[in-house]
């Protein structure tokens, strides 16, 4: 029998599970090697069928998507015993990524805003029950936990792909490894590896000249002249994650002219991504008193949401502090 | 009996050149101050990454303060102009994660002003006395990665096709 294989998705946006099938007929080569177990967006099985395997019965889950609800916590206890490998697949798994930046609102301002908002046709104050008695039994929702986790930071992980999404050619090897190891014609690389992506950042892999060290303003790049099209683009004022930020991905957004967002997760060594990327804009900002570099920073009006863009829920202070509060 | 007034926790990063004298000095001339402050020599201001602010913040500390050598006086020549450009910022980044500016603390002390930094340690306990304690939650960290990985020692293995 072939050795199983499963991809689940918690909190995240199914860009990851797009992603996997990007990799065209090489998918083909997973299906040849692996018995699909479990895959929600690409087959029919339930929970249940999860459930009645053994422990350690799939020998490898990629895992995408944040632990935002109890479902979500569940598949992941649920996953992590059933499965030999566990693998935080995509950014949301591995530090939240966009989902994480709901860590910057109490769950109270999250529900406020999505049912009391624009958009919401409910003509009362409405809240998601987790339990509701209807005619035909009880019906229930999982509730929505405090703040937004890691799937490390609620269950073990093996290994680590990081990317939003992962690059295709990255899942393509990736998959060659796991097949590799798999069939035993590969070791397996040591627990906790980062598998996919580069060794160090964005910034090495991106083909832009950097000459000056300094910069006047920080603008949006609607706001800017044309780009220059070979010289650094925060060096050109634009907010660029680079420094900061994982490789792997071979530079493809500063490439073309749009500027990293930090979608590789912290670069290798580095202990908070946004701290790394405060610390570097902040040493290139050409002003030195604190009116004139107030000005400048003015050019960045949400600074937690840009250097979190993706790290916030695995950044060192994780959320907003009333967040985290309502979770002890 | 009434529960002990709340004394706050501060982590001082002081630098070689003029603050940590500055606190060395205080100490020689008996100039008295709040013992809140749990100091750290840094070789500069410039060397304080808002890693080392976070993580104070994020393991248990209810301020950070961060000394260097007046403007114009560094060691270093500017690098404490970075130290004020990284406190600006680290600032408005930490309000949107509800922490309020007095916990973290950017003052400037010579070498001959001991009595300026025993000020700046007075002035931000009675702040932080007033503001509370910060109390972040700990972080999540399975136990087993606690052991086997930081990010420094995991293994990196680069794929590449």
């Amino acid at each position: 029998m072939k050795p199983r294989f499963a991809m689940y998705w918690a909190a995240s946006c199914g860009g990851c599970e797009i992603a996997v099938l990007n990799i065209d007929e090489r998918v083909l080569a997973l299906d040849a090697a692996f018995d699909i177990a479990f895959w929600p967006a690409a087959m029919d099985a339930k929970y249940r069928d999860v459930e009645a395997l053994e422990d350690g019965a799939i020998w490898v889950t990629l895992f995408n998507g944040g632990i935002r609800t109890d479902e979500n916590e569940h598949m992941a206890h649920l996953l992590r015993r059933k499965s030999r490998l566990l693998v935080a697949f995509g950014s949301c798994a591995n530090e939240g990524c966009i989902p994480g930046l709901a860590n910057l609102s109490t769950r109270a301002d999250l529900l406020r805003a999505a049912y009391d908002g624009p958009g919401s046709e409910h003509p009362g104050p409405a809240r998601p029950q987790t339990a509701w008695d209807a005619a035909e039994g009880t019906l229930t929702l999982p509730a929505l936990q405090p703040v937004l986790r890691t799937l490390d930071q609620v269950v073990e992980v093996d290994y680590h792909v990081p990317g939003c999404p992962p690059e295709s050619h990255q899942i393509a090897a990736v998959l060659d490894l796991l097949i590799a190891v798999a069939r035993g014609e590969s070791e397996a690389p040591p627990k906790g590896a980062v598998l996919g992506a580069g060794a160090s950042t964005v910034c090495d892999e991106c083909p832009r000249s950097r000459d000056v060290k300094r910069i006047r303003a920080l603008a949006r790049i609607q706001q800017l002249p044309p780009l220059d099209a070979n010289l650094c683009l925060l060096e050109q004022g634009l907010m660029c994650a680079g420094p900061a930020t994982r490789g792997g991905c071979d530079a493809r957004c500063p490439r073309v002219g749009a500027p990293c967002i930090g979608c590789y997760g912290a670069a290798p060594d580095v202990l908070d991504q946004g701290a790394r990327l405060m610390s570097a804009i902040a040493s290139v900002v050409d002003a030195d008193d604190a009116e004139h570099i107030d000005r400048v920073l003015d050019g960045l009006p949400d600074p937690a949401g840009t250097f979190y863009r993706f790290g916030l829920a695995r950044s060192l202070l994780r959320a907003h502090r009333a967040a985290l509060a309502a979770e002890e | 009996m009434t529960a002990p007034a709340f004394e706050p926790v501060i982590i001082g990063f002081t630098c070689n050149w003029c603050s940590y004298r500055a606190a060395d000095l205080a100490g020689t001339a008996r100039i008295e101050y709040p013992p809140n402050v749990r100091l750290i020599r840094v070789m500069c201001s410039g060397r304080v990454d808002p890693a080392f602010v976070l993580k104070a913040l994020a393991d248990g500390a209810d301020g950070v303060l961060i000394a260097g050598c007046h403007p114009g006086e560094c060691h270093y020549l500017e690098q404490n102009y970075k130290a004020l450009r990284r406190h600006r910022l680290l600032l408005r980044t930490l309000a949107q994660l509800g922490i309020e500016a007095e916990r973290v603390r950017l003052a400037w002390a010579s070498a001959a002003e001991g009595a300026r930094f025993a000020e700046e340690v007075r002035d931000m306990v009675a702040l932080l006395r007033a503001l509370g304690p910060l109390r972040w939650p700990a972080r999540p960290i399975p136990a087993a990665h606690a052991q086997a990985t930081t990010p420094t020692q995991a293994a990196v293995t680069e794929v590449t096709t």
